[in-house]
């Protein structure tokens, strides 16, 4: 995904959950170039964290469904979900939906 | 007299583990908090035990993982340990059972799973693959959720012979396989399903918890939604053992781990009253095979009881003597030792529990 012209990366951010699972860190940059989607960036953190790719995402590569991915802001489902666009500099927020007791 | 024992307690939000190393249980936990654990197994099949348990967050979804240190530390491969073949179409809701296969070497465990199916691992339950004759029987489409998802909750490996494997789930009913997982047919005869027009059809019905006991392959007991029976020959014909219970419904069905024929059941009112009859904590135990029935009360609150036991939340050790335990929805683990006359508190205020394995440890 890493381009010539732009390798500013797309920062996807974690939540406390989730952290442990991507070797500590609360962000993470994916190189990116124009064209990309939330769905490939999120190949990318699978392939580098295989567990937190399988907590995002089922084998069917469909995101889980209480788990919510703001893409600049908007949660991807208000967009195109996984085939949202995601440009160099975007922020992906993931955060877990507020449920249960 | 076996000196340690391990108790593994899968509740709603987390699992807890009960060690007793002499006479004393000693509590830890929780572990993998705020997921529910709805499948727990311990091997002891290769000296070193090994914990089992079905791990799944509504939020990051379902998973299992291992423990070779008693809980001290967990293992979760970097791969998916259960996951359907992308051409079913299927993703993994729930790992609803484990269990390890005593005549198919130490390395074998299956898993029963939300939507039914059936995996069988070769590596000690860590890589899992997809029993396909199961899957691709053509009663599979016609298979509907009961109330709590529809899955494969009951495992039964036969004790000697490694092709022979039998299956039960809500709902669907049960399922026998003699070849090793090519072919399976249903093995419901004589088992009710009130709820469809033909109340006794091929398969659909609704089955709570299967068990039997490893020197009696050929009988099995069932618990089902509404009914409780028995077969002496595997499942070929089945016939109702409920008389002499105060209801025909509940969850959990157990035999005794040394004695064949020694059952236990926990009776809910009804289908539409799940409550302990008269709001009483009552286990009742038939010493010969279903035939007659005893409620087992002693040191088990007579008053003001008003939670269920679930399917998998009774089981015993393989201890010396043997421990019985059964769990509460209302977080109470209780126990005995001297086959069910007398019973006492081993844990409470725990979350739901959804199930429970005991084994000798050391």
């Amino acid at each position: 995904m890493t381009t010539k012209e732009n390798t500013t990366p797309v920062t996807v951010l974690l939540p406390g959950a989730l952290r442990e699972v991507a070797g500590g860190r609360s962000r993470v940059d994916v190189e990116a170039g124009e064209g990309t989607t939330l769905g490939a960036v999120l190949d990318v953190l699978a392939a580098r964290y295989p567990l937190l790719g399988r907590r995002l995402r089922d084998e069917r590569h469909q995101l889980r469904r209480h788990v919510n991915f703001y893409v600049s802001g908007e949660e991807c489902r208000r967009l195109d979900g996984a085939a949202t666009p995601v440009t160099p500099g975007t922020e992906i927020h993931i955060i877990p939906s507020v449920a249960g007791g | 007299m076996t000196r340690k024992v391990l108790l593994a307690i899968g509740t709603r939000k987390g699992m807890w583990l009960a060690i007793r190393d002499g006479s004393e249980w000693d509590l830890s936990g929780p572990f993998h908090t705020m997921t529910d654990v709805h499948a727990v197994a311990i091997d002891t099949r290769r000296g070193r035990p090994r914990l089992l348990a079905g791990v799944h967050s509504e939020h990051f979804g379902p998973s299992v993982v291992t423990s070779d240190d008693l809980g001290v530390t967990w293992q979760e491969p970097g791969h998916a340990p259960i996951a359907f073949p992308a051409d079913t179409g299927a993703a993994l809701s729930r790992v609803w059972q484990l269990t390890p296969a005593p005549a198919a070497g130490p390395g074998v465990v299956y898993a029963g799973t939300e939507p039914s199916a059936l995996f069988r691992s070769t590596d000690g339950g860590v890589t899992y693959d997809l029993v396909r004759g199961l899957w691709d029987h053509p009663h599979r489409e016609h298979w509907t959720p009961g109330g709590g998802g529809m899955a494969i909750h009951s495992i039964i490996p036969h004790p000697e012979d490694e092709k022979q494997v039998t299956v039960a789930m809500s709902t669907g009913g049960v399922y026998r396989t003699t070849d090793g997982g090519e072919t399976w047919e249903a093995v419901n005869t004589g088992v009710q399903a009130y709820f469809l027009p033909d109340p006794y059809p091929e398969f659909g019905q609704c089955v709570h918890k299967i068990a039997h006991h490893p020197a009696r392959p050929g009988q099995l007991f069932l618990q089902n939604h509404h009914g409780v029976y028995r077969t002496d020959d595997l499942g070929a014909t089945w016939h109702s053992i409920a008389e002499g219970l105060p209801s025909d419904f509940g969850f959990p069905i157990l035999v005794h781990p040394t004695r064949p024929g020694v059952v236990y059941t926990f009776p809910l009112t009804a289908d539409h009253t799940r409550f302990p009859p008269d709001g009483r904590c009552r286990v009742y135990r038939s010493e010969d095979a279903g035939e007659s029935w005893t409620a087992l009360t002693t040191g088990l609150p007579q008053a003001g009881f008003w939670s269920a036991v679930l399917r998998d939340a009774m089981c015993a050790d393989d201890a010396t003597p043997a421990g019985l335990y059964f769990g509460s929805r209302s977080g109470t683990v209780y126990t005995s030792e001297d086959d069910g006359d007398t019973w006492r508190q081993l844990a409470t205020h725990l979350p739901d529990i959804l199930c429970l394995r005991a084994a000798a440890v050391g």
